[in-house]
C-alpha cells in the first residue's frame, strides 16, 4: 500500500473544462456537488482506501522567523500568489495506477449544468518509511 | 454497561480518593485507569456497585503506581498515616472539580479537554476522537493541564464564570465524533445547577436546552443547515425548550441578569414563535441591546443589526450594520441577508459568495454558496 495527497486548488492548476464559479451554479447543482464529493469519500471509506479528507479557507497568512527575541514577521495573503490549495484528500492505495484512477473519478465531480468539471487535481506520493527489506 | 451512570459516578470517586490523599493528578489518572478497565470488562461482568467497584480498582491502581515509583516511597507513608481531610460530600467533591478543572490558569481548549475526563468521565479516546486530534496528543493535553493546577488548593470555591465559559465551549463545538458533546455539556451543567444555586448556571443550562430543541431542524439530512426561518418547527424537541423556559423563568425571577440569561431569553421568543412570521422581534432587540450591554461583544452587535433589520425593516438593520466593523466574522453574510431583504439582490449576491469566502466551517460554506446561486440564479432570469 502507498499513501496519495490528491491536492484540490483555488488557484495555480490548468483552468477546468467546465470552469463555472459555484456562485454562478444552480442551487441544486451545488448540492449535487458537495453530494458527490461526500459519496466519494464514503465509498473510499468503503473500500478500506480512504485516510482524510480537509478542505481550508482561502485566507492565509505568510509567517517567518525574525530573530531571537522578535515576534514573527507576517505577510499576506498575496492576491498573485499563484498556488492556492483549497483543500486535501489522503488515500491509502495499492498502486500508483489505482491513486490516478480515483483521482479521475474525483475530477469528474459535478459542477454547472450538471455536466463534469474535469478539474485538474494534483496527485503527490507520500515519502513513506523505510522498508524492512532493503536488498 | 450504562455508560451515563458509570461516567455520572466519576466526580465522586476522584473525591473518595483525594479523601483517602492521593492527590489530584494521581487520583484522576487511577480513576481513568478503573474506566478503561470498566469499559472493558463490565460489558461481560457487571459489578452490582457500580461506585463501589471504581473505587476499588482506582484505589489499587493508585497504590500500584505509588509504589512503582519509588522515589515517593515517602509519600506512601503520608499516603497511610494522613487523616482523611473532613468528611466532604459528593456535591463537594463534584463542585470542586468543576472549579479545578475550568481554572483560569489552563488555556480554554487544557481546562475543556480536563473536564471532560475528570469531571465528564470521558476516556481519552472519547475526548480525541471528538475533537479530531490524535489520542496521544490529547494524552499529553490533559497531563499538562493536571501539572498545571497541581499547586491549587481546593479549598475556595473558584469562579463560576470560568466554569460556564468551559461547559458553553463544550456544547458550542460539539457536533463531531461518536461523542455527542451537545448532550455531555447539558449533562454537566444540569450536575453543576443541581450543586449551586446561581442564576446563570440556569442561564446556561437553559441557552443549552432551547438550542438542543431546535437542533432537529437545524441539519437537513444530507448535512446541510438550514436557517432558523425555514426550520420546520413541528421537528423542534417542545419538551427541551418547555424544560429550557422554565428553567429560564425561575432565573430571571432572581433579578440578577447575565449574559447567558439574556441569550437563552432570545432563544426563548424563537422558541414562542409558532411560525418564523409570528416572531416578537421588537423584544428580541430589546434583549439584545441587554446583551450588548452586559458584554460589548461585538457578536451581539452583529446579531442585533440582523433583529432590527426584521423589526424595523432592513435599512434600519443596514443602519445598525454600518457601525461596526466589516472585519467582523460573518459581517458579509449578513450585510448580503439585509440587501436581499432589501431587494438589492445583485449586491447580496456578490455579498453571499464574499461570505462564502471566509466563511468558518464547510456547512455555512456550502449554504452561502447555495445562497448567492440563487440568487444569480433569480438574476439570470
Amino acid at each position: 500500500m502507498a499513501k496519495y495527497l490528491l491536492l484540490k486548488h483555488y488557484r495555480g492548476a490548468p483552468a477546468a473544462v467546465n470552469d463555472v464559479p459555484m456562485d454562478q451554479w444552480t442551487p441544486e447543482e451545488v448540492t449535487a456537488h458537495v453530494r458527490y464529493m461526500e459519496d466519494f469519500a464514503a465509498r473510499l471509506e468503503g473500500t478500506g482506501e480512504f485516510v482524510d479528507g480537509q478542505a481550508l479557507s482561502p485566507q492565509g497568512t505568510w509567517v517567518r522567523y525574525d530573530g531571537e527575541g522578535r515576534p514573527p514577521v507576517t505577510d499576506g495573503p498575496f492576491a498573485e500568489t499563484k498556488d492556492l490549495i483549497a483543500g486535501w484528500m489522503v488515500i491509502d492505495v495499492d498502486s500508483h495506477q489505482r491513486a490516478l484512477e480515483l483521482a479521475g473519478e474525483l475530477s469528474a465531480a459535478p459542477g454547472a449544468g450538471g455536466r463534469p468539471i474535469h478539474e485538474w487535481l494534483e496527485v503527490r506520493p507520500f515519502l513513506g518509511a523505510a522498508p524492512t527489506v532493503t536488498e | 454497561m450504562d455508560e451515563a451512570l458509570l461516567r455520572a459516578v466519576v466526580p465522586g470517586v476522584i473525591g473518595v480518593l483525594r479523601r483517602r490523599g492521593a492527590d489530584f493528578a494521581a487520583a484522576e489518572d487511577a480513576v481513568q485507569d478503573a474506566l478503561v478497565e470498566a469499559v472493558r470488562t463490565w460489558p461481560d461482568d457487571p459489578p452490582r456497585d457500580p461506585k463501589g467497584w471504581l473505587v476499588a480498582v482506582a484505589w489499587r491502581r493508585f497504590l500500584d503506581a505509588v509504589r512503582a515509583d519509588t522515589s515517593r516511597q515517602r509519600r506512601e507513608v503520608v499516603v497511610h498515616d494522613e487523616p482523611a481531610p473532613g468528611p466532604g460530600t459528593e456535591v463537594d467533591d463534584t463542585l470542586q472539580l468543576y472549579f479545578l478543572c475550568a481554572h483560569p490558569s489552563l488555556t480554554p481548549a487544557s481546562a475543556v479537554a480536563l473536564t471532560l475526563r475528570a469531571v465528564g468521565g470521558l476516556t481519552t479516546r472519547q475526548i480525541a476522537q471528538a475533537y479530531l486530534v490524535p489520542e496521544a496528543t490529547m494524552a499529553q493535553r490533559i497531563s499538562r493541564a493536571k501539572r498545571t493546577v497541581s499547586g491549587v488548593r481546593l479549598d475556595r470555591p473558584g469562579d463560576v464564570g470560568t466554569v460556564l465559559r468551559v461547559l458553553y465551549l463544550v456544547f458550542n463545538e460539539g457536533y463531531s465524533g461518536d461523542v455527542d458533546l451537545a448532550a455531555e455539556a447539558i449533562r454537566l451543567t444540569r450536575r453543576l445547577a443541581a450543586a449551586i444555586d446561581h442564576e446563570e448556571v440556569a442561564g446556561l443550562l437553559a441557552l443549552m436546552l432551547l438550542h438542543s430543541a431546535r437542533r432537529p431542524a437545524r441539519t437537513r439530512p444530507d448535512g446541510s443547515l438550514v436557517p432558523l426561518a425555514e426550520q420546520d418547527r413541528g421537528l423542534w424537541d417542545t419538551r427541551l425548550a418547555a424544560e429550557g423556559v422554565d428553567v429560564l423563568q425561575a432565573a430571571l425571577a432572581r433579578d440578577r441578569l447575565g449574559e447567558y440569561q439574556a441569550q437563552a431569553a432570545i432563544a426563548a421568543l424563537h422558541a414562542d414563535a409558532r411560525t418564523a412570521a409570528e416572531t416578537d422581534w421588537v423584544q428580541i432587540v430589546e434583549w439584545y441591546d441587554e446583551l450588548v450591554r452586559l458584554t460589548g461583544s461585538p457578536v451581539a452587535r452583529l446579531n442585533r443589526a440582523v433583529a432590527v433589520g426584521e423589526a424595523d425593516g432592513p435599512r434600519a438593520g443596514l443602519a445598525a450594520l454600518s457601525e461596526l466593523d466589516p472585519a467582523l466574522p460573518r459581517h458579509a453574510a449578513v450585510a448580503a441577508y439585509l440587501h436581499e431583504r432589501d431587494g438589492d439582490l445583485g449586491t447580496a449576491a456578490r455579498l453571499y459568495a464574499e461570505a462564502a469566502r471566509s466563511a468558518p466551517n464547510l456547512a455555512e460554506r456550502d449554504h452561502l454558496t447555495r445562497q448567492a446561486a440563487r440568487l444569480n440564479t433569480l438574476l439570470r432570469g
